[in-house]
């Protein structure tokens, strides 16, 4: 069994009275595509926003290691620093600037002055943002606002990417065009992906989590968990709710 | 003994004080989130109207307690109609804006009144306490402050016009639901707060020369009372900020001088910003008023 | 990288010509009034710089124009030459806001608590420096003055040479070579990582700590970078006024420089040169008529101009110079086509 990358030992996190993250054990190998999933509420967001530091935890929370290092308690700007890309569920870009601006305030802080020019070409390239590039972000729809964050994330050549509900509000081939970017991500850096579009990660194929009422329900690969019937059941449950 | 006693009733009458000036600024920033900085010239012109109407031997009593809260809640309804009602929303640009209003009315007031120091007379003469003459006004501000706060948290609490201030201070949409345009509210509520900061100023006449400057002392006490006591909770938090900083300012005062006593409630209240970024009420009365 | 509309870039044709302008006006007219125009466009750079471009707007700037007054007031005093003076000038207000300025942020208080908070500080000093009449308050040999201030000292000399008072013309020389110098620095800070972090972080400060930037340092530095400049500011108008005052603490000051910032343009580097000399040679001329008091046209044009622009000031402007941008760039694309074919490569960056 090789090392885990990313794993937390009973993280639990408590919103008043509501748990909203019950002593849940994960954990991730190198290079791994991972979804985690559940109806709303699940506590997947706020799991997510365990890992990145959004959350500022101590250590009565449990324990988040990422690549063996303990980051309760770091903020996000700690843990980016450390390799990681976030993306988050409402798309947070600098509205005001054009996408190469935001791209290169991506790359220029993992990479010297001359390199971030070229690596917001390659970025562009990737994502495919060649006639966005010299608009205003704030201008774009709401998928394209999308794409130009997971360009963001990707400008800063990260190891771990954490993506929190990607296929929000983009359809169709858009979503195929994500999810074969989000393999070529996979190629060189373990991926988390967190959303509740089940066709979306139907089409992933990666092995998914799921998580309900703050603990996960199950683990496992796709043809095993979307076809069962507690998943099935939790998922049609909230929505008849 | 005695002193004891005055030290006391000094505190009452400084957290009085400081909950009086605030008490329009607290409503009006704990509904719309709005940063009225020329309150202080609210209250300003409640003293000068006073003045004014003192001078035409008009009684007194009726003219800081009805006539200015009248006179200013005018005024505060055509700055809300003018001014605040296209800022909602935007609280760096109401704060600029309304710092733009305040130096107008300083300069409006200069003209009509000039600059030079003006005094109203108190009308309740001084008692003693002990070996100590004690200013009779003194526990009279005490008592107004008292009663309006308490109509303030009865009206929120056991009115319907309360319930639909108290919806409008969660979300516009609270209110509109209720069947009431937030507009509305948000016009009532500012012209409320101006007319409590008038009355304030009426009743504060009397204490010390007005100048057209007035309002700054104003300003920066009733400022710092209702960002720290928070947006949450307005009555309960305004009035524990308000205790903090009149006790302390008094406390200090007393050892070391009243200028230090200012200093001392001033850096007091950068600490509290600093540690409770939702204000007192936001810290410790998180369930409502 | 190439320039981003929202920085703007150093235009050096209309920079030499407002030094050349600069340079020649002494012949044309007194100097006196001029001089205090270019430390009011100083102290409003200062703020426009941090307000325009890294979104932190200070509610008591006055706090750092008055410390770098005092400052060199009191040090003055007691060294007797005034090179040292003006260094601790720029030193002491930096080193202030620095303090202030780390407390705020790094506990990441919001932009309505930082105007609180420092407009608290500048009323402080004020209340302070107004209470110190006598001879008990002193610094070493310089008596605060408390409300009638410190009169008499000397004012800047060449540096090595005490006798070599720098008062009249001269003074104005260094308060636009200063000016000049500032507006330089500013323009080298906005076209470095720096200066494009600051603006990012305007736009979305949660993106960018998301990006790994330290937000807080970030903030901390440039009001240090701010507060030095007002601060410098502060130290050649104690010079040109030959007395420091508690006034230059007042809340009256602080939202002067704000509305020249707003008035002038914010977002840009010249529009608080060019608003601080226009305002404050408005207020000269109103100050010597008690009809209208100053008040009166200042609070005026504040509600104006915060109304008048609907979508805001911030935006507004920026939306405004990225439209001008925009349509510059466009005009050169249709101008240029062959040196964009050849120098494509160049371009792309």
């Amino acid at each position: 069994m090789s090392e885990a990358v990313v794993e937390t030992i009973e993280l639990t996190k408590r919103f008043g009275g509501v748990t909203a993250v019950d002593r849940v054990n994960f954990a991730l190998q190198e290079r791994e595509l991972r979804c985690l999933i559940g109806p709303n509420g699940a506590g997947k967001s706020t799991f997510f926003k365990c890992l990145t530091g959004q959350y500022r935890l101590d250590s009565g929370n449990g324990r988040v290691l990422i690549r063996g290092g303990d980051v309760i308690g770091l903020r996000p700007h700690e843990i980016v620093r450390m390799g990681v890309g976030i993306k988050t569920q409402v798309p947070s870009v600098m509205n005001g600037l054009t996408v190469m601006e935001n791209l290169w305030l991506a790359a220029r802080r993992a990479h010297g002055w001359t390199r971030s020019g070229a690596e917001v070409q390659r970025v562009i390239e990737e994502v495919g943002l060649g006639e966005l590039a010299r608009r205003t972000v704030g201008e774009l729809a709401h998928g394209q606002r999308q794409m130009v964050e997971i360009g963001i994330v990707l400008a800063q050549e990260p190891w771990l990417v954490l993506l929190d509900e990607p296929a929000a509000g983009i359809t169709g081939a858009e979503v195929e065009r994500l999810v074969g970017l989000i393999r070529q991500i996979n190629q060189n850096a373990t991926v988390i992906v967190v959303d509740h579009d089940m066709e979306f990660v139907r089409m992933l194929g990666a092995r998914i989590t799921v998580f309900h009422q703050g603990a996960v329900l199950t683990e496992g690969p796709p043809e095993k968990v979307l076809s069962d019937a507690r998943v099935r059941e939790v998922y049609i449950g909230n929505r008849a709710r | 003994m005695d002193y004891t006693a005055v030290v006391f009733l000094e505190i009452l009458y400084m957290i009085a004080f400081i909950a009086l000036i605030s008490a329009g600024l607290a409503i009006v920033f704990g509904m719309m989130r709005v940063i009225n900085l020329a309150h202080g010239e609210f209250v300003m012109l409640g003293g000068y109207t006073t003045l004014a109407c003192e001078r035409a031997g008009i009684d007194i009593w009726f003219a800081m307690l009805v006539i200015a809260p009248l006179v200013v809640a005018l005024v505060g309804l055509v700055v809300e109609r003018l001014v605040i009602r296209f800022l909602y929303g935007r609280m760096i640009d109401a704060m600029l804006a309304t710092w733009g209003l305040s130096l107008l009315l300083i300069g409006v007031v200069t003209l009509i009144f000039g600059s030079s120091a003006v005094s109203v007379p108190a009308p309740i003469p001084g008692y003693q306490l002990g070996g100590y003459q004690m200013g009779g006004y003194n526990l009279f501000i005490i008592g107004v402050t008292l009663l309006v706060y308490l109509a303030m948290w009865l009206t929120l609490r056991y009115t319907r016009v309360g319930l639909v201030a108290r919806g409008a201070m969660q979300s516009a949409e609270v209110a509109a639901s209720l069947g009431y345009n937030p507009r509305t509210v948000y016009m009532i509520t500012f012209t409320v707060g101006a007319a409590l900061s008038g009355l304030a100023g009426g009743i504060l006449a009397p204490l010390t020369g007005l100048l057209p400057s007035s309002g700054g002392a104003y300003i920066a006490e009733a400022f710092i009372a209702v960002i720290t006591g928070g947006a949450g909770a307005v009555i309960a938090g305004t009035l524990a900020s308000s205790g903090i900083f009149g006790a302390v300012q008094q406390l200090v005062s007393f050892a070391h001088g009243p200028v230090l006593g200012d200093i001392v409630m001033l850096a007091l209240a950068i600490i509290l910003l600093r540690l409770m970024p939702q204000g007192i009420s936001g810290r410790f009365f998180r369930n409502g008023q | 990288m190439k320039t981003w509309p929202s920085i703007g870039r150093l235009r050096w044709g209309w920079f030499l010509t407002g030094a050349v302008t600069l340079l020649v006006l002494p012949v044309f007219t007194d100097t006196h009034t001029p001089t205090v125009l270019l430390i009011w466009a100083l102290f409003a750079l200062s703020l426009g710089l941090m307000w325009g471009y890294a979104g932190l707007l200070s509610f008591g700037h006055s706090a750092y124009f008055g410390l770098g007054a005092y400052t060199y007031a009191v040090a003055v005093i007691n060294i007797g030459e005034s090179t040292g003076p003006l260094l601790l000038a720029i030193l002491i207000p930096a080193a202030v806001a620095a303090v202030i300025g780390a407390m705020m942020f790094y506990g990441r208080i919001s932009d309505v608590y930082m105007g609180v908070i420092t407009l608290v500080v500048t009323l402080i000093l004020f209340k302070f420096m107004n209470a110190t009449a006598g001879d008990q308050y002193a610094i070493g040999d310089a008596r605060l003055g408390g409300f009638n201030g410190m009169p008499g000292f000397h004012v800047l000399n060449v540096p090595g040479l005490p006798e070599a008072s720098l008062f009249g013309t001269p003074m104005y020389y260094v308060a636009a070579a200063v000016l000049l110098g500032c507006y330089l620095l500013s323009r080298w800070i906005l076209a470095r990582s720096f200066g494009r972090v600051l603006v990012g972080i305007r736009e979305n400060e949660a993106r960018c700590e998301l990006l790994g930037y330290s937000v807080p340092a970030y903030k901390t530095a440039i009001f240090t970078i701010s507060a030095a400049m007002a601060g410098l500011a502060g130290c050649l108008f104690a010079n040109w006024a030959e007395i420091v005052t508690p006034g230059v603490f007042a809340l009256k000051s602080a939202a002067e420089v704000i509305i020249w910032v707003i008035v002038g343009g914010l977002g840009t580097l010249i529009g608080p040169v060019l608003g601080a000399m226009a305002l404050g040679m408005v207020k000269l001329l109103l100050g010597e008529q008690t009809v209208i008091d100053n008040s009166l046209i200042l609070g005026a044009i504040l509600v104006v101009v915060v109304l008048a622009i609907p979508r805001g000031v911030v935006p507004a402007v920026q939306g405004w110079w990225r439209g001008r941008a925009r349509v510059r760039a466009q005009r050169k694309v249709h101008a240029r086509p062959r040196r964009r074919l050849q120098s494509a490569q160049a371009e792309r960056v």
